[in-house]
């Protein structure tokens, strides 16, 4: 029998549901597989006995014949879904030790189903960062090696990086992710697996600790197109208490998987061939094409004009939001607080200690760009180029299916690289945030590998609402790509 | 109170416009559904969103939205069908999320007006700016510990509007009657209570000076004026203040200044330059809201009759002077009682009844209508038996202290003191021939020309009846007695 942490969430709940093994079993496995693991620092807290419970209580139900759709899967959640009574701390000190007494609708929803929780997965802090080397909890190291440099420790991608180190190391089946920039995206290819950012309003947000409100969309690791699928379909849904989360009927995406995309047409941005993009990615795209051509649908390429801007307008809106967002954490009600003789002092020195430097940051752009005098020329202005990217897809949507572009334009960078310059890190995502502010779901599919044996992915962009043409195009690329290298 | 003020220079105006923020009568808070009720053990109204806890979302009550509609509509104002909830940044310890989620560039409701009533029976348009829907702030509490604060979040996220007006009131007196107006529509709508001590209704008051005929001047915000009194003390000081400045060569500092009310004095509280840049941007957290015009219709037909449509009734079907339907209509419930008292009666008597008598009593002894212990259809059958001759209104007066006092219906008094009034001709005559006998020395001089003895007559006829005899009767007979000739 294969090794059962090796397994995809569709093959453990066949053989659950055959009674090959029990959830216990899978649950243990797991575990075992996180304490030889450690060095990889994905988790921020493990809860290996909150893990058993839930899988007995599991067994319970499968031999009761109550069992759910992810019935006795053991799961990574984000360190940034607030989880009742679990550490909750988005990889910051400012939130060290704090314990929330609810549960995120998008955990909740999970665990509904019969998922279960091995640990809070690592990130980068408040979800800022492309290389999850901002973590108050210290960096998350890539399970994959730089076959020419061995030694190096390499950066697992971010802000969701503890999520996919651990789905790619196999120490957990699948995990849940956020991504406002490229923070599902961009650690799936990194670390070879897949990943998919929902339509905003697809999952809830409530629960999840906020970052930029208008781009935060909950989504799913996995190492198949299906799992994701399956963990989606459990994770969406409206909740009344976001009221940005959309009413929609929630489609069984793993129907989606047909496999047959005869007839559909890819476009392909040309304003996604960006000066000094690897060639090796340069191929894996052009590849990409030739799979869809061969699965018998044509390509057309397409232009979006305002990408140029993407990147600029979204360094704009999602820091502004995030000055605002986090203005609450300020040491009066929960988390950390450095006591002073005076209000401003206490407020001074605490949020001086409990946020890192790129929190800081992002805090101070978006106060400066919510600014009086600055506002118009910032704030409103990348809010009308938001527009205009909304726009560009839409054209672009009214030619073809979906999207096709590379994921990242490198493969995953050794710690410590790109760190002295922000805007070189900014650029990491530079192929995930135009959709990002479109709001529009996107999926990154691992399909090469490069010189380096490290692992690329392709990202597939769909229209509003239209996931399951996401996963039918991932799913194609998926088979043709037949990407069944795994890290060391 | 002067309008004006009469300063070394001349003349100066007084221009204010108003910021009232009034709590919304609701069960639950703007975006919370905790508990809005005033009061409770401190921190015990209080959600996880209230309280900011990580990751927790506003969710728009719609029964605020309404009851801020319903005021727009009380206010005469545009309801606007797209507005917008923006944050309003700032650090305090009382306002947990580091923001307040108000409306900034598109509020619910738009351009409005109001009648005020001024001395003299005057009436005066006051212009509604906007109205807005707005988070209210915890409460600190700075007094039970010498080195900390306390923070009570009960009301932190509790809805308020911030009603704003034009710059068109002059002078303290239409500032005191524009904040009683609102106050009263307000009441009469059923969205807030009114109710000041409270701080459920809260006023700003923009104050600047100026020649007649003049730019507006520099203004100051005013803060901390809550009620209706402290208002005008507030503008007779600011005012005097700023001419004595600008007479003596200086220029007004656009600032924010406290009321004082134990001082009677306002003091500045942060400069221009230190005023906050608040950082206000659309609130990602919430959709824009869109009202259908459905929807704010069936909202209208629900509407009240408002305080000036039910002055103009009272003057056009009771013939009530302005000034009577003007007391009448200050307060819904005591609208509501007139009505009842003068249901099918004599409404000029009612109106009388319920001023004069029932307002001073109750007055006297600190009570509102509400709590009245005469009943509206007790006072109503007071006044038909003043009416059909029953009783005097004289003996009336005696009757109605009688059910203030005891609670009882009219005529269960007048009964069971014999206080019915005597109508009958051939009695009164009697009386009337008996004083006549008693007193020739008088008739003498009545007769004589000493006509202001009549009332000396009656007053010994009703004397002799215990004021029962009906005053009409004996008028008559005492003059077919005393001036026929014989």
């Amino acid at each position: 029998m294969t090794e059962l942490t090796a397994l995809t969430i569709k093959a453990a709940l066949a053989g659950l549901e055959k009674g090959d093994f029990t959830s216990r079993e899978l649950a243990k496995a797991h575990i075992d597989a996180m304490d030889k693991a450690k060095n990889l620092n994905a988790f921020i807290v493990e809860t290996p006995d909150l893990a058993l419970k839930q899988a007995d209580e599991s067994d319970k139900r499968r031999a009761a014949g109550n069992a759910g759709l992810l019935e006795g899967i053991p799961l990574g959640i984000k360190d940034l879904f607030c989880t009742n009574g679990v550490q909750t701390t988005a990889a910051s000190h400012i939130l060290e030790g704090f314990i929330p007494q609810y549960e995120s609708t998008v955990t909740a929803k999970l665990f509904a189903d019969g998922a279960l929780m091995l640990g809070k997965t690592n990130l980068d802090e408040f979800a800022m960062g492309s290389s999850n080397t901002t973590s108050y909890f210290g960096n998350v190291t890539n399970p994959w090696k730089n076959k020419n440099k061995p030694e190096a420790q390499l950066v697992p991608g971010g802000s969701s990086g503890g999520s996919a180190a651990a789905v790619a190391a196999n120490l957990v089946m699948g995990a849940t992710g956020t991504d406002t920039g490229g923070s599902i995206r961009q650690p799936a290819a990194f670390c070879g697996i897949s990943g998919i950012k929902p339509t905003y309003g697809r999952c809830s947000r409530w629960g999840i600790v906020a970052f930029a409100s208008s781009l935060d969309q909950a989504g799913t690791f996995a190492r198949t197109v299906e799992d994701n699928a399956l963990l989606l379909r459990s994770m969406s849904g409206h909740d009344p208490k976001d009221s940005t989360s959309a009413k929609k009927d929630v489609p069984d995406f793993a129907k989606a998987l047909t496999g047959d995309i005869r007839g559909m047409t890819i476009g392909i941005p040309k304003e996604y061939r960006v000066d000094g993009m690897p060639a090796e990615i340069e191929r894996l795209w052009q590849q990409g094409i030739e799979w869809i051509h061969a699965a018998g649908a044509k390509t057309i390429e397409v232009s979006l004009p305002h990408t140029k801007y993407a990147l600029a307008t979204y360094y704009v809106i999602a820091p502004a939001e995030a000055s605002s967002n986090l203005a609450r954490y300020d040491g009066v009600r929960y988390g950390l607080r450095v006591p002073s003789d005076n209000l401003r002092e206490t407020y001074e020195k605490t949020r001086a200690q409990g946020f890192g430097d790129e929190v800081k940051r992002r805090i101070m752009i978006g106060t400066y760009v919510l600014s009086a005098g600055y506002y118009d020329a910032y704030y409103i202005k990348a809010q009308k180029v938001r527009r205009l990217i909304v726009n560009d897809f839409m054209s672009a949507f009214d030619k073809c299916d979906a999207l096709l572009t590379p994921t990242a334009p490198s493969a995953a960078f050794a710690i410590g690289e790109n760190e002295e310059d922000p805007i070189k890190m900014y650029l990491n995502d530079v192929f995930t945030v135009p959709a990002s502010l479109a709001g529009l779901p996107g999926m990154s599919v691992p399909a090469g590998l490069d010189a380096a044996s490290l692992p690329l992915g392709l990202q597939i962009i769909g229209r509003p609402w239209d996931e399951e043409t996401v996963f039918k195009v991932a799913g194609v690329i998926e088979s043709l790509a037949q990407f069944t290298h795994r890290p060391a | 109170m002067a309008q004006t003020i009469q300063g070394n220079t001349g003349e100066w105006e007084i221009v204010i416009g108003m910021e009232i923020h009034a709590q919304v009568v609701s069960e639950a808070k703007l975006f919370s559904g905790a508990s809005a009720a005033f009061g409770g053990e401190p921190n015990t109204h209080v959600s996880f969103v209230d309280a900011a806890m990580p990751g927790m979302l506003p969710v728009l009550n719609e029964k605020c939205v309404e009851q801020a509609v319903r005021t727009g509509l009380g206010l005469n104002a545009q309801i606007n069908h797209n507005s917008i909830f923006a944050r309003k940044n700032y650090f305090y310890p009382d306002l947990p999320q580091g923001y307040q989620i108000s409306q900034y560039e598109k509020p619910i409701v738009g351009k409005g007006k109001i009648e005020i009533d001024l001395a003299g029976g005057q009436v005066k348009e006051i212009g509604i700016t906007r109205l807005h829907l707005e988070q209210d702030a915890g409460k600190s509490v700075h007094d039970l510990h010498p080195k900390k604060s306390y923070v009570d979040l009960n009301r932190s996220g509790c809805a308020l509007m911030e009603i704003v007006s034009e710059p068109d009131i002059r002078g303290p007196e239409e500032a005191a009657a524009y904040l009683s107006k609102i106050r009263m529509i307000l009441r009469y709508l059923e969205t807030c209570d009114g109710n000041m001590e409270e701080g459920s209704m809260r006023a700003d008051v923009n104050i600047s000076v100026r020649k007649p005929g003049q730019p507006y001047g520099t203004r100051c915000e005013v803060k901390n004026v809550n009620s209706v009194k402290a208002v005008q003390q507030a503008i007779e000081y600011e005012a005097v203040r700023q001419v004595e400045i600008l007479e003596n060569g200086g220029s007004i500092d656009q600032e924010t200044r406290l009321w004082d009310p134990a001082k009677m004095e306002t003091r500045s509280m942060r400069s221009k330059e230190e005023a906050h840049d608040y950082r206000y941007f659309p609130d990602p957290d919430l959709l824009p809201l869109n009202l259908e015009q459905s929807w704010i219709d069936r909202i209208k037909e629900t509407l009240p009759e408002l305080p000036d449509q039910k002055k103009h009734r009272f003057i056009d079907s009771y013939g009530l002077s302005a000034y009577d339907a003007g007391v009448l209509i200050a307060e819904r419930e005591r609208a509501n009682y007139f009505e009842t008292v003068a249901k099918g009666r004599d409404a000029k008597l009612a109106a009388n009844w319920v001023i004069n008598e029932l307002l001073g009593l109750l007055n006297k002894n600190g009570k509102g209508i509400a709590d009245s212990p005469v009943t509206a259809d007790n006072l109503g059958g007071l006044i038909e038996l003043i009416s059909d001759d029953t009783i005097s209104g004289k003996i009336a007066k005696d009757v109605f202290a009688e059910m203030f006092t005891s609670g009882k219906a009219p005529g269960a008094i007048v009964e069971e003191k014999g206080l019915r009034q005597v109508t009958d001709t051939g009695m009164i005559e009697q009386v009337v021939d008996q004083v006549i006998a008693e007193n020739p020395d008088n008739v003498a001089a009545y007769k004589g020309g000493k006509d202001k003895l009549f009332g000396f007559f009656v007053g010994q006829v009703m004397k002799k009846t215990q004021g029962k005899a009906n005053p009409a009767a004996v008028n008559d007979i005492l003059r077919k007695k005393l001036d026929s000739k014989e």
